[in-house]
Protein backbone atom coordinates (compact mmCIF):
# COMPACT_ATOMS: atom_id res chain seq x y z
CA UNK A 1 0.00 0.00 0.00
CA UNK A 2 1.58 3.30 -1.06
CA UNK A 3 1.38 6.79 0.52
CA UNK A 4 -1.30 8.01 -1.88
CA UNK A 5 -3.53 5.05 -1.10
CA UNK A 6 -3.02 5.43 2.63
CA UNK A 7 -4.18 9.05 2.38
CA UNK A 8 -7.35 8.25 0.46
CA UNK A 9 -8.67 5.12 2.20
CA UNK A 10 -11.27 5.91 4.88
CA UNK A 11 -11.07 4.45 8.37
CA UNK A 12 -14.26 2.46 7.79
CA UNK A 13 -12.92 0.99 4.58
CA UNK A 14 -9.56 0.17 6.18
CA UNK A 15 -11.35 -1.63 9.03
CA UNK A 16 -13.47 -3.58 6.56
CA UNK A 17 -10.48 -4.58 4.46
CA UNK A 18 -8.47 -5.61 7.51
CA UNK A 19 -11.34 -7.76 8.72
CA UNK A 20 -11.53 -9.34 5.27
CA UNK A 21 -7.97 -10.56 5.79
CA UNK A 22 -5.96 -7.77 4.17
CA UNK A 23 -3.51 -7.14 6.97
CA UNK A 24 -1.78 -4.32 5.14
CA UNK A 25 -4.99 -2.24 5.26
CA UNK A 26 -4.46 -1.86 9.02
CA UNK A 27 -1.48 0.30 8.17
CA UNK A 28 -3.89 3.09 7.18
CA UNK A 29 -5.31 3.14 10.70
CA UNK A 30 -1.92 2.90 12.39
CA UNK A 31 -0.36 5.68 10.36
CA UNK A 32 -3.39 7.95 10.71
CA UNK A 33 -3.85 7.68 14.46
CA UNK A 34 -0.48 6.77 15.98
CA UNK A 35 0.71 10.34 16.58
CA UNK A 36 -2.40 11.24 18.53
CA UNK A 37 -2.11 8.07 20.59
CA UNK A 38 1.56 8.84 21.22
CA UNK A 39 0.66 12.27 22.65
CA UNK A 40 -1.89 10.72 25.01
CA UNK A 41 0.57 8.00 26.00
CA UNK A 42 3.41 10.44 26.64
CA UNK A 43 1.25 12.66 28.82
CA UNK A 44 0.05 9.65 30.77
CA UNK A 45 3.38 7.90 31.23
CA UNK A 46 5.75 10.90 31.20
CA UNK A 47 8.45 9.19 29.18
CA UNK A 48 9.03 8.28 25.60
CA UNK A 49 9.88 4.62 26.01
CA UNK A 50 6.65 3.80 27.85
CA UNK A 51 4.69 6.01 25.45
CA UNK A 52 5.98 4.03 22.48
CA UNK A 53 5.13 0.78 24.23
CA UNK A 54 1.58 2.03 24.81
CA UNK A 55 1.23 2.93 21.13
CA UNK A 56 2.42 -0.50 20.00
CA UNK A 57 0.19 -2.37 22.43
CA UNK A 58 -2.85 -0.21 21.68
CA UNK A 59 -2.65 -0.94 17.97
CA UNK A 60 -1.86 -4.61 18.54
CA UNK A 61 -4.89 -4.98 20.80
CA UNK A 62 -6.95 -2.94 18.36
CA UNK A 63 -6.07 -5.40 15.62
CA UNK A 64 -6.89 -8.39 17.78
CA UNK A 65 -10.23 -6.93 18.84
CA UNK A 66 -11.16 -5.36 15.53
CA UNK A 67 -14.18 -7.63 15.13
CA UNK A 68 -15.60 -6.17 18.33
CA UNK A 69 -15.20 -2.66 16.96
CA UNK A 70 -16.92 -3.44 13.67
CA UNK A 71 -17.64 0.16 12.77
CA UNK A 72 -19.79 1.01 15.79
CA UNK A 73 -17.81 4.15 16.62
CA UNK A 74 -14.98 6.30 15.45
CA UNK A 75 -11.84 4.15 15.15
CA UNK A 76 -9.63 6.96 16.51
CA UNK A 77 -11.77 7.25 19.65
CA UNK A 78 -11.87 3.50 20.04
CA UNK A 79 -8.12 2.96 19.82
CA UNK A 80 -7.59 6.01 22.06
CA UNK A 81 -9.63 4.26 24.76
CA UNK A 82 -7.64 1.06 24.33
CA UNK A 83 -4.43 3.08 24.71
CA UNK A 84 -5.72 4.85 27.82
CA UNK A 85 -6.67 1.49 29.34
CA UNK A 86 -3.26 0.05 28.62
CA UNK A 87 -1.48 3.16 29.89
CA UNK A 88 -3.36 3.18 33.19
CA UNK A 89 -2.50 -0.50 33.68
CA UNK A 90 1.12 0.31 32.93
CA UNK A 91 1.10 3.19 35.43
CA UNK A 92 -0.42 0.96 38.11
CA UNK A 93 2.17 -1.70 37.42
CA UNK A 94 4.99 0.82 37.63
CA UNK A 95 3.61 2.24 40.87
CA UNK A 96 3.25 -1.17 42.47
CA UNK A 97 6.69 -2.26 41.22
CA UNK A 98 8.40 0.63 42.90
CA UNK A 99 6.03 2.88 44.77
CA UNK A 100 8.71 4.55 46.84
CA UNK A 101 10.80 5.53 43.86
CA UNK A 102 7.75 6.78 42.00
CA UNK A 103 7.38 9.67 44.42
CA UNK A 104 10.96 10.41 45.45
CA UNK A 105 13.32 9.51 42.63
CA UNK A 106 14.11 11.92 39.82
CA UNK A 107 11.70 11.86 36.96
CA UNK A 108 12.30 9.44 34.16
CA UNK A 109 12.84 11.81 31.29
CA UNK A 110 14.37 11.52 27.90
CA UNK A 111 18.10 11.72 27.77
CA UNK A 112 19.79 15.01 27.22
CA UNK A 113 19.82 18.45 28.72
CA UNK A 114 16.57 17.89 30.61
CA UNK A 115 18.44 15.83 33.21
CA UNK A 116 20.56 18.84 34.06
CA UNK A 117 17.51 21.02 34.23
CA UNK A 118 15.94 18.61 36.66
CA UNK A 119 18.94 18.98 38.96
CA UNK A 120 18.43 22.70 38.89
CA UNK A 121 14.76 22.29 39.74
CA UNK A 122 15.65 20.43 42.93
CA UNK A 123 17.81 23.36 43.98
CA UNK A 124 16.30 24.42 47.34
CA UNK A 125 16.44 28.12 46.51
CA UNK A 126 15.78 28.68 42.83
CA UNK A 127 15.68 32.31 41.76
CA UNK A 128 12.37 33.86 40.66
CA UNK A 129 13.76 34.40 37.17
CA UNK A 130 14.54 30.70 36.82
CA UNK A 131 11.19 29.66 38.18
CA UNK A 132 9.52 31.81 35.59
CA UNK A 133 11.25 29.95 32.79
CA UNK A 134 8.92 27.68 30.85
CA UNK A 135 11.39 24.75 30.75
CA UNK A 136 11.63 24.83 34.52
CA UNK A 137 7.87 25.02 34.88
CA UNK A 138 7.46 22.07 32.52
CA UNK A 139 9.77 20.00 34.65
CA UNK A 140 7.97 20.98 37.83
CA UNK A 141 4.78 19.96 36.14
CA UNK A 142 6.17 16.64 35.05
CA UNK A 143 7.26 16.06 38.62
CA UNK A 144 3.84 17.07 39.94
CA UNK A 145 2.11 14.77 37.45
CA UNK A 146 4.25 11.86 38.59
CA UNK A 147 2.88 12.21 42.12
CA UNK A 148 -0.71 11.69 40.96
CA UNK A 149 -2.30 8.28 41.24
CA UNK A 150 -2.75 6.45 37.92
CA UNK A 151 -6.48 7.23 37.97
CA UNK A 152 -5.90 10.93 38.70
CA UNK A 153 -3.30 11.22 35.99
CA UNK A 154 -5.53 9.46 33.47
CA UNK A 155 -8.44 11.71 34.42
CA UNK A 156 -6.48 14.95 34.11
CA UNK A 157 -4.86 13.99 30.82
CA UNK A 158 -8.12 12.85 29.24
CA UNK A 159 -10.10 15.77 30.58
CA UNK A 160 -7.80 18.73 30.23
CA UNK A 161 -5.62 17.88 27.29
CA UNK A 162 -7.98 15.89 25.19
CA UNK A 163 -11.36 17.28 26.32
CA UNK A 164 -12.92 13.87 26.92
CA UNK A 165 -16.40 13.65 28.45
CA UNK A 166 -16.68 12.50 32.07
CA UNK A 167 -18.46 9.34 30.86
CA UNK A 168 -15.54 8.42 28.61
CA UNK A 169 -13.08 8.88 31.45
CA UNK A 170 -15.36 6.91 33.78
CA UNK A 171 -15.34 4.03 31.28
CA UNK A 172 -11.53 3.90 31.33
CA UNK A 173 -11.38 4.23 35.12
CA UNK A 174 -14.18 1.66 35.45
CA UNK A 175 -15.95 4.08 37.70
CA UNK A 176 -19.13 6.18 37.75
CA UNK A 177 -19.65 9.81 36.77
CA UNK A 178 -19.58 11.34 40.24
CA UNK A 179 -16.54 9.41 41.38
CA UNK A 180 -14.78 10.41 38.15
CA UNK A 181 -15.59 14.09 38.72
CA UNK A 182 -14.05 13.75 42.17
CA UNK A 183 -10.96 12.14 40.67
CA UNK A 184 -10.60 15.04 38.24
CA UNK A 185 -10.99 17.50 41.10
CA UNK A 186 -8.40 15.73 43.26
CA UNK A 187 -5.94 15.74 40.38
CA UNK A 188 -6.44 19.45 39.73
CA UNK A 189 -6.14 20.29 43.43
CA UNK A 190 -2.88 18.33 43.74
CA UNK A 191 -1.40 19.89 40.64
CA UNK A 192 -2.47 23.29 41.80
CA UNK A 193 -0.71 22.84 45.10
CA UNK A 194 2.46 21.74 43.36
CA UNK A 195 2.40 24.20 40.51
CA UNK A 196 0.81 27.35 41.80
CA UNK A 197 3.96 29.07 43.09
CA UNK A 198 5.65 28.55 39.75
CA UNK A 199 2.61 29.35 37.66
CA UNK A 200 2.20 32.58 39.61
CA UNK A 201 5.90 33.42 39.30
CA UNK A 202 5.56 32.95 35.58
CA UNK A 203 2.44 35.11 35.48
CA UNK A 204 4.27 37.81 37.45
CA UNK A 205 7.25 37.61 35.13
CA UNK A 206 4.92 38.02 32.15
CA UNK A 207 3.23 40.98 33.81
CA UNK A 208 6.64 42.55 34.43
CA UNK A 209 7.65 41.94 30.85
CA UNK A 210 10.66 39.83 31.79
CA UNK A 211 9.46 36.76 29.89
CA UNK B 1 -21.42 38.38 54.99
CA UNK B 2 -20.65 36.93 51.58
CA UNK B 3 -20.15 33.14 51.36
CA UNK B 4 -17.27 32.26 49.07
CA UNK B 5 -17.36 29.46 46.56
CA UNK B 6 -15.23 26.40 47.29
CA UNK B 7 -12.24 25.39 45.21
CA UNK B 8 -14.17 22.32 44.03
CA UNK B 9 -17.09 24.46 42.86
CA UNK B 10 -14.81 26.84 41.00
CA UNK B 11 -12.90 24.03 39.30
CA UNK B 12 -16.18 22.37 38.28
CA UNK B 13 -17.50 25.74 37.09
CA UNK B 14 -14.42 26.24 34.93
CA UNK B 15 -14.85 22.72 33.67
CA UNK B 16 -18.48 23.37 32.64
CA UNK B 17 -19.67 20.74 35.09
CA UNK B 18 -21.99 22.87 37.26
CA UNK B 19 -25.74 23.20 36.86
CA UNK B 20 -25.75 26.47 38.82
CA UNK B 21 -23.44 28.29 36.41
CA UNK B 22 -25.48 31.48 36.39
CA UNK B 23 -25.39 31.84 40.17
CA UNK B 24 -21.66 31.21 40.26
CA UNK B 25 -21.11 33.70 37.43
CA UNK B 26 -23.14 36.29 39.34
CA UNK B 27 -21.12 35.61 42.47
CA UNK B 28 -17.85 35.95 40.61
CA UNK B 29 -19.03 39.28 39.24
CA UNK B 30 -19.41 40.60 42.77
CA UNK B 31 -16.64 38.76 44.68
CA UNK B 32 -13.08 39.87 43.94
CA UNK B 33 -11.67 37.14 46.18
CA UNK B 34 -13.37 34.30 44.27
CA UNK B 35 -12.42 35.95 40.98
CA UNK B 36 -8.80 35.96 42.09
CA UNK B 37 -9.13 32.34 43.17
CA UNK B 38 -10.49 31.40 39.74
CA UNK B 39 -7.63 33.30 38.09
CA UNK B 40 -5.14 31.24 40.12
CA UNK B 41 -6.87 28.04 39.07
CA UNK B 42 -6.75 29.20 35.43
CA UNK B 43 -3.01 29.82 35.79
CA UNK B 44 -2.49 26.17 36.72
CA UNK B 45 -4.44 25.00 33.68
CA UNK B 46 -2.48 27.39 31.49
CA UNK B 47 0.73 25.92 32.91
CA UNK B 48 -0.52 22.41 32.13
CA UNK B 49 -0.98 23.36 28.51
CA UNK B 50 2.69 24.25 28.21
CA UNK B 51 3.89 20.72 29.00
CA UNK B 52 5.83 19.68 25.92
CA UNK B 53 5.49 16.31 24.25
CA UNK B 54 8.77 15.43 22.51
CA UNK B 55 8.38 15.14 18.77
CA UNK B 56 8.73 11.44 17.92
CA UNK B 57 10.14 12.30 14.49
CA UNK B 58 8.83 12.85 10.99
CA UNK B 59 8.63 9.17 10.10
CA UNK B 60 7.11 8.11 13.41
CA UNK B 61 3.89 6.69 11.93
CA UNK B 62 5.83 4.53 9.51
CA UNK B 63 8.12 3.27 12.25
CA UNK B 64 5.14 2.29 14.38
CA UNK B 65 3.76 0.27 11.49
CA UNK B 66 7.06 -1.42 10.77
CA UNK B 67 7.47 -2.52 14.36
CA UNK B 68 3.87 -3.62 14.56
CA UNK B 69 3.51 -5.42 11.23
CA UNK B 70 5.71 -8.34 12.29
CA UNK B 71 3.62 -8.86 15.43
CA UNK B 72 0.25 -8.99 13.72
CA UNK B 73 -1.13 -12.46 13.27
CA UNK B 74 -2.97 -13.37 10.09
CA UNK B 75 -6.65 -12.66 10.48
CA UNK B 76 -8.83 -15.70 10.79
CA UNK B 77 -11.03 -15.08 7.78
CA UNK B 78 -12.91 -17.02 5.16
CA UNK B 79 -10.60 -18.95 2.91
CA UNK B 80 -12.29 -17.75 -0.26
CA UNK B 81 -11.68 -14.14 0.74
CA UNK B 82 -8.02 -14.90 1.31
CA UNK B 83 -7.76 -16.51 -2.07
CA UNK B 84 -9.36 -13.64 -3.92
CA UNK B 85 -6.82 -11.03 -2.88
CA UNK B 86 -5.61 -10.11 -6.40
CA UNK B 87 -1.86 -10.51 -5.91
CA UNK B 88 -2.34 -14.05 -4.71
CA UNK B 89 -4.50 -15.09 -7.62
CA UNK B 90 -1.67 -16.05 -9.96
CA UNK B 91 0.10 -18.18 -7.39
CA UNK B 92 -3.12 -19.76 -6.17
CA UNK B 93 -4.15 -20.44 -9.75
CA UNK B 94 -0.89 -22.17 -10.52
CA UNK B 95 -1.08 -24.33 -7.40
CA UNK B 96 -4.73 -25.15 -8.05
CA UNK B 97 -3.92 -26.06 -11.62
CA UNK B 98 -1.07 -28.27 -10.47
CA UNK B 99 -3.54 -30.19 -8.35
CA UNK B 100 -6.58 -30.18 -10.64
CA UNK B 101 -5.09 -30.69 -14.08
CA UNK B 102 -3.49 -34.05 -13.39
CA UNK B 103 -6.78 -35.21 -11.92
CA UNK B 104 -8.66 -34.40 -15.13
CA UNK B 105 -5.78 -35.64 -17.19
CA UNK B 106 -5.95 -38.91 -15.28
CA UNK B 107 -9.65 -39.21 -16.01
CA UNK B 108 -9.09 -38.53 -19.67
CA UNK B 109 -6.24 -40.99 -19.96
CA UNK B 110 -8.31 -43.77 -18.41
CA UNK B 111 -10.97 -43.25 -21.03
CA UNK B 112 -8.69 -43.09 -24.02
CA UNK B 113 -6.30 -45.95 -23.93
CA UNK B 114 -3.47 -46.00 -24.63
CA UNK B 115 -2.53 -42.89 -22.67
CA UNK B 116 -1.39 -39.91 -24.69
CA UNK B 117 2.06 -38.69 -23.60
CA UNK B 118 0.80 -35.08 -23.71
CA UNK B 119 -1.75 -35.79 -20.98
CA UNK B 120 0.50 -37.61 -18.53
CA UNK B 121 -0.65 -36.52 -15.06
CA UNK B 122 2.78 -36.29 -13.46
CA UNK B 123 4.22 -34.26 -16.28
CA UNK B 124 1.33 -31.84 -16.32
CA UNK B 125 1.56 -31.30 -12.59
CA UNK B 126 5.25 -30.66 -12.82
CA UNK B 127 4.98 -28.41 -15.83
CA UNK B 128 2.36 -26.10 -14.36
CA UNK B 129 4.43 -25.64 -11.22
CA UNK B 130 7.69 -25.41 -13.09
CA UNK B 131 6.42 -22.57 -15.26
CA UNK B 132 4.82 -20.67 -12.35
CA UNK B 133 7.77 -21.08 -9.99
CA UNK B 134 10.17 -20.24 -12.82
CA UNK B 135 8.39 -16.92 -13.33
CA UNK B 136 8.34 -16.29 -9.60
CA UNK B 137 12.07 -16.92 -9.34
CA UNK B 138 12.65 -14.64 -12.32
CA UNK B 139 10.84 -11.78 -10.58
CA UNK B 140 12.72 -12.45 -7.34
CA UNK B 141 15.99 -12.48 -9.21
CA UNK B 142 15.21 -9.03 -10.63
CA UNK B 143 14.67 -7.57 -7.15
CA UNK B 144 17.85 -9.15 -5.82
CA UNK B 145 19.89 -8.02 -8.81
CA UNK B 146 18.67 -4.45 -8.51
CA UNK B 147 19.71 -4.42 -4.86
CA UNK B 148 23.03 -6.01 -5.59
CA UNK B 149 23.83 -3.55 -8.38
CA UNK B 150 22.79 -0.41 -6.52
CA UNK B 151 25.74 1.58 -5.20
CA UNK B 152 24.31 4.49 -3.23
CA UNK B 153 27.54 5.28 -1.37
CA UNK B 154 29.47 5.72 -4.62
CA UNK B 155 26.81 8.09 -5.93
CA UNK B 156 27.03 10.24 -2.82
CA UNK B 157 23.44 9.46 -1.73
CA UNK B 158 22.61 10.23 1.88
CA UNK B 159 19.66 7.88 2.00
CA UNK B 160 18.25 5.03 -0.04
CA UNK B 161 14.54 4.71 -0.70
CA UNK B 162 13.64 1.08 -0.14
CA UNK B 163 9.88 1.47 -0.53
CA UNK B 164 9.61 0.05 -4.06
CA UNK B 165 11.82 -2.96 -3.28
CA UNK B 166 9.86 -3.48 -0.08
CA UNK B 167 6.50 -3.60 -1.83
CA UNK B 168 7.80 -6.02 -4.44
CA UNK B 169 9.34 -8.20 -1.74
CA UNK B 170 6.04 -8.22 0.15
CA UNK B 171 4.17 -9.34 -2.96
CA UNK B 172 6.76 -12.01 -3.73
CA UNK B 173 6.57 -13.29 -0.16
CA UNK B 174 2.91 -14.20 -0.58
CA UNK B 175 3.62 -16.23 -3.71
CA UNK B 176 6.76 -17.70 -2.24
CA UNK B 177 4.94 -19.17 0.75
CA UNK B 178 2.41 -20.89 -1.49
CA UNK B 179 5.04 -22.35 -3.79
CA UNK B 180 7.22 -23.49 -0.89
CA UNK B 181 4.30 -25.28 0.74
CA UNK B 182 3.35 -26.91 -2.54
CA UNK B 183 6.92 -27.99 -3.20
CA UNK B 184 7.05 -29.53 0.29
CA UNK B 185 3.78 -31.35 -0.24
CA UNK B 186 5.08 -32.73 -3.51
CA UNK B 187 8.28 -33.90 -1.87
CA UNK B 188 10.50 -31.55 -3.86
CA UNK B 189 12.92 -30.87 -1.00
CA UNK B 190 15.50 -29.07 -3.13
CA UNK B 191 13.06 -26.50 -4.42
CA UNK B 192 11.41 -26.12 -1.00
CA UNK B 193 14.79 -25.46 0.57
CA UNK B 194 15.72 -22.76 -1.96
CA UNK B 195 12.30 -21.17 -1.62
CA UNK B 196 12.73 -21.23 2.15
CA UNK B 197 16.02 -19.37 1.88
CA UNK B 198 14.52 -16.94 -0.59
CA UNK B 199 11.68 -16.30 1.84
CA UNK B 200 14.13 -15.27 4.56
CA UNK B 201 15.83 -12.82 2.23
CA UNK B 202 12.51 -11.40 1.01
CA UNK B 203 11.43 -11.00 4.63
CA UNK B 204 14.64 -9.15 5.37
CA UNK B 205 13.94 -6.73 2.52
CA UNK B 206 10.25 -6.35 3.35
CA UNK B 207 11.00 -5.59 7.00
CA UNK B 208 13.80 -3.11 6.40
CA UNK B 209 13.05 0.60 7.01
CA UNK B 210 11.50 2.46 4.09
CA UNK B 211 14.52 4.75 3.96
CA UNK B 212 17.97 3.53 4.92
CA UNK B 213 21.42 5.06 5.08
CA UNK B 214 24.02 3.79 2.58
CA UNK B 215 25.66 1.91 5.48
CA UNK B 216 22.42 0.16 6.38
CA UNK B 217 21.86 -0.59 2.71
CA UNK B 218 25.34 -2.04 2.41
CA UNK B 219 24.71 -4.22 5.44
CA UNK B 220 21.47 -5.56 3.91
CA UNK B 221 23.22 -6.20 0.62
CA UNK B 222 26.00 -8.03 2.42
CA UNK B 223 23.49 -10.25 4.21
CA UNK B 224 21.89 -11.13 0.89
CA UNK B 225 25.26 -11.75 -0.70
CA UNK B 226 26.44 -13.93 2.19
CA UNK B 227 23.48 -16.20 1.75
CA UNK B 228 24.42 -16.68 -1.91
CA UNK B 229 20.73 -16.57 -2.69
CA UNK B 230 21.05 -14.99 -6.11
CA UNK B 231 23.30 -17.83 -7.24
CA UNK B 232 20.96 -20.47 -5.78
CA UNK B 233 17.95 -18.85 -7.43
CA UNK B 234 19.75 -18.88 -10.78
CA UNK B 235 20.71 -22.53 -10.40
CA UNK B 236 17.14 -23.53 -9.58
CA UNK B 237 15.82 -21.36 -12.43
CA UNK B 238 18.11 -23.13 -14.90
CA UNK B 239 17.09 -26.48 -13.49
CA UNK B 240 13.45 -25.53 -13.90
CA UNK B 241 14.02 -24.48 -17.49
CA UNK B 242 15.59 -27.85 -18.12
CA UNK B 243 12.70 -29.64 -16.46
CA UNK B 244 10.26 -27.54 -18.44
CA UNK B 245 11.88 -28.66 -21.67
CA UNK B 246 11.80 -32.29 -20.59
CA UNK B 247 8.19 -32.05 -19.45
CA UNK B 248 7.04 -30.56 -22.76
CA UNK B 249 4.90 -33.03 -24.65
CA UNK B 250 6.37 -34.73 -27.62
CA UNK B 251 5.12 -33.48 -31.00
CA UNK B 252 1.70 -34.84 -31.82
CA UNK B 253 1.70 -37.87 -34.06
CA UNK B 254 -1.56 -36.88 -35.57
CA UNK B 255 -0.85 -34.14 -38.12
CA UNK B 256 -4.40 -32.83 -37.92
CA UNK B 257 -3.96 -31.85 -34.28
CA UNK B 258 -3.55 -28.12 -33.63
CA UNK B 259 0.14 -27.32 -33.32
CA UNK B 260 -0.17 -25.22 -30.17
CA UNK B 261 -2.59 -27.42 -28.29
CA UNK B 262 -0.28 -28.11 -25.39
CA UNK B 263 0.75 -24.48 -24.88
CA UNK B 264 0.20 -23.27 -21.35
Amino acid sequence: MDRAEIATVSDASAVERTLAGERDAYRVLVERHSRNIYRLAYRMTGNRQDAEEVVQEAFLRGYQKLKQFAGNANFGTWVYRIAANYAIDLLRQRKSDDSRRATTAPLKTDDGPQTDLLDRVTDPAPSPERLAGSAELSLRMAQALSTLTPAERTAIVMRHWDGCAIEEIAAVLKSNGNATKNTVFRAVAKLRKALEPFAEARGAARAMGTE
Amino acid sequence: MMTHRTEEELIAYRDGERNDREQIAAHLHECTECRAELTRIEAVFAALQTMPVPDPGEDYERRVWQQLAGRLPEKPSHLWKELFVPRRLIAVGAVAAAIALPFFAGRITTRHEPASPSLDAGKLRERVLVVAVGEHLGRSEMVLMELENAQPAQHGQKSVDMSAAQRRAEDLLEENRLYRQTALRQGDQGMASTLDELERVLLDIANSPETVTPTQFESLRKRIEDRGILFKVRVVSQDLQQRNKQAKPEPAQNESAPPNRSKT
